[in-house]
């Protein structure tokens, strides 16, 4: 008994000494005091040297915390532990998130350069009048494909994929939304409807690739891409431009008849705190060069129309991740459907996944 | 042995009731609720009344039971050969060794093993037979499942075979019995426990493996694993999620009783 207790108390003895050393740490970095900025982002999405010239520009300290998924993100942002100055939600999230009541409307008159945003990329349907977000990254979802093994212009459109040709040659990411919105987009319907009759024609269409579906994997997919291990891929232009440096035979297409477009957003989430540091590093990153910047680091597409300008030719005028604007014409941007769609969706999706293997 | 310590009790107590006792109640509490928080049993008919739960259970239950009979087919022999082995130890810490291995490591060093150009494709190239699609098969899931469950049957069914009295086999061998005999009539029976446990600890893990499911069967097996994640993670229906994990328990309470019923008829009949 006295041993239990003194191996309990020992271990509280060293608890102790750790949050104090933590406690100590933090404040040498000046992490406890009132100009530090929380940004909660996902992992590597930001240049770290934009992070060290806004901290010699305007003398706040940022602390960035990552997440892997919007849920994710979500569900901490709604328990309000950690006082997250700025959040990083994809546009259906920036949309669940305010149905939610956990974002602040951004205070206009604090913002400047807001006119730096490329108009198509403002007042879409998730957030009218961006009243809570401003457009960080955007991007699309596109067939991924080997030049090793197929012609570019075998694949231009969806439907291509459907051809005989490709067996047992195709890799689907495992996203419910993306590939029922793929199949919806081939049949000429909205990626957002709630429509069940062209939901079920959707999953219909989706069985009938499934003998052309090798697997249908998450982030992997980047890595098999890069390995040869498939000829297409279905997957977003971020992940593309990842396994794409990694492997100088994959190319990237967005389909002209259409396809997703998304968006991740910088908005306050009301666990926010250091408002002033907030609207310093909204401004900051609206600024061309440090939204240059930071692209060019990051290898997504900017929204801000003034550093589309200042980045090298070869990433601006390249049209597999800045396509023109008749395809962009064509793209869609996710709504939140609300639990119960979102849950047919997957029961579709799931489905489809079960079929025929 | 008679003083009996209430602090270590205390301690065994809370740890049961938190992490054991709270986690079961919780599941089945938050089964009972749909999507947007009302009291209702629709999780339960969505998944007894929906094909697509019930041929999923009956795909998990068919891989489980092949991942489970391949590995005893394995782990028996291998076992029962440790036991004859001079130094039993150190054979039986090289199999545990794997064990040590994060479960992912494992599955990411098979996508290489397995993959287009992976070691077993250059060795089918280099004799001729050409590079074959290994990853994404059927026959690829089951096997990497059986390599990481392997270690959980060999080790309850190494200590049922240990604990066995050579004496018996001795005895069986005086009387004049075949190898076979003595094999199916006294060593095999005097093991069974160990099948036993070894079976119940790779079944019941099998039935949700989801994370190989993904990596190594590329999504192309479905088991209550995937739908599991699925609904805490992306449709964050936690009330559906809850149904499948009660479903589960369900299924190892039923495994765990029958595997205990087997033992009194196989006594009876000696």
């Amino acid at each position: 008994m006295k041993r239990l207790i003194s191996f309990i108390l020992g271990i509280l003895a060293v608890c102790f000494l750790l949050f104090m050393t933590s406690s100590h740490l933090q404040k040498a970095q000046g992490l406890t005091s009132s100009d530090t900025l929380t940004l909660y982002n996902w992992g590597d999405y930001i240049d770290p040297q934009l992070i060290k010239k806004f901290q010699h520009e305007t003398g706040y300290k940022v602390r960035v915390e990552t997440f892997d998924s919007n849920e994710a993100m979500f569900t901490k942002i709604q328990q309000g532990g950690t006082s997250y100055d700025l959040a990083v939600p994809s546009e259906y999230m920036v949309q669940k998130m305010r149905k939610a009541h956990l974002l602040k409307p951004l205070n206009k008159s604090r913002i400047h350069g807001l006119a730096n945003i490329n108009s198509r990329f403002l007042n879409l349907g998730f957030d009218p009048d961006n009243r809570y977000s401003v457009p960080y990254f955007w991007g699309t979802l596109g067939i991924v494909y080997n030049d090793q093994m197929v012609k570019a212009n075998q694949v231009q459109h969806w439907r291509d994929l459907w051809s005989p040709r490709f067996r047992n040659q195709i890799m689907l990411v495992d996203s419910a939304r993306d590939i029922m919105g793929m199949a919806l987009i081939e049949q000429g319907h909205s990626v957002n409807t709630t429509n069940l009759v062209q939901l079920n024609a959707a999953k219909k269409r989706l069985d009938q690739l499934s003998p052309n579906v090798k697997a249908v994997v998450a982030d992997e997919i980047k890595m098999y891409m890069a390995q040869d291990e498939a000829a297409l891929a279905v997957t977003w232009s971020g992940e593309a431009s990842e396994m794409m440096a990694n492997n100088s035979h994959l190319h990237y297409v967005v389909p002209r008849e259409g396809s997703n477009l998304w968006f991740d957003n910088l908005v306050i989430p009301k666990t926010a705190k250091h408002y002033k540091a907030i609207y310093a590093f909204i401004n900051f990153m609206l600024r061309p060069e440090n939204a240059a910047q930071n692209a060019t680091y990051v290898g997504y597409a900017t929204p801000n129309k003034a550093a589309e300008k200042k980045l090298p030719k070869a990433i601006a005028h390249d049209p597999q991740f800045y396509p023109d604007e008749k395809t962009i014409s064509h793209l869609q941007v996710y709504q939140d459907l609300g639990p119960r769609m979102v849950g047919i969706y997957n029961d579709k999706f799931l489905e489809f996944k079960m079929h025929g293997h | 042995m008679k003083r009996f310590n209430p602090a270590y009790s205390f301690l065994y107590i809370l740890w049961i009731v938190l992490f054991v006792i709270a986690p079961l109640v919780l599941i089945v509490y938050q089964s009972f609720f749909d999507i947007s928080g009302h009291l209702t049993l629709a999780n339960y008919q969505a998944y007894f009344g929906s094909g697509t739960y019930l041929k999923m259970t009956l795909n998990s239950i068919w891989y489980a039971l092949l991942i489970t009979l391949l590995t005893l087919l394995i782990s028996y022999p291998t076992a029962y050969w440790l036991n004859q082995t001079k130094n039993k130890q150190l054979w039986l810490l090289l199999i545990i060794l794997p064990t040590w291995i994060n479960l992912l490591l494992k599955a990411y060093a098979f996508i290489g093993i397995l993959s287009q150009n992976g070691s077993v494709n250059h060795f089918l190239t280099f004799v001729g037979i050409g590079p074959q699609q290994l990853l994404f098969t059927n026959a690829s899931f089951i096997f990497v499942a059986a390599y990481i469950e392997i270690p959980f049957m060999i080790l309850p069914i190494f200590n049922a075979i240990d604990e066995l009295n050579p004496s018996f086999v001795n005895a069986s061998r005086d009387l004049g019995a075949t190898n076979w005999q003595t094999f199916s009539k006294v060593i095999f029976p005097l093991t069974i426990n160990g099948v036993k446990a070894g079976v119940q600890a790779v079944f019941i893990p099998s039935l949700s493996l989801f994370m190989l499911t993904r990596l190594i069967g590329g999504n192309k097996v479905i088991t209550l694993g995937t739908a599991i994640e699925e609904h805490f993670l992306v449709t964050q229906n936690w009330g559906m999620g809850s149904t499948i994990g009660v479903v589960l328990i369900v299924a190892m309470v039923i495994i765990m009783f029958v595997t205990g019923e087997r033992r009194k008829k196989g006594r009876k009949g000696e």
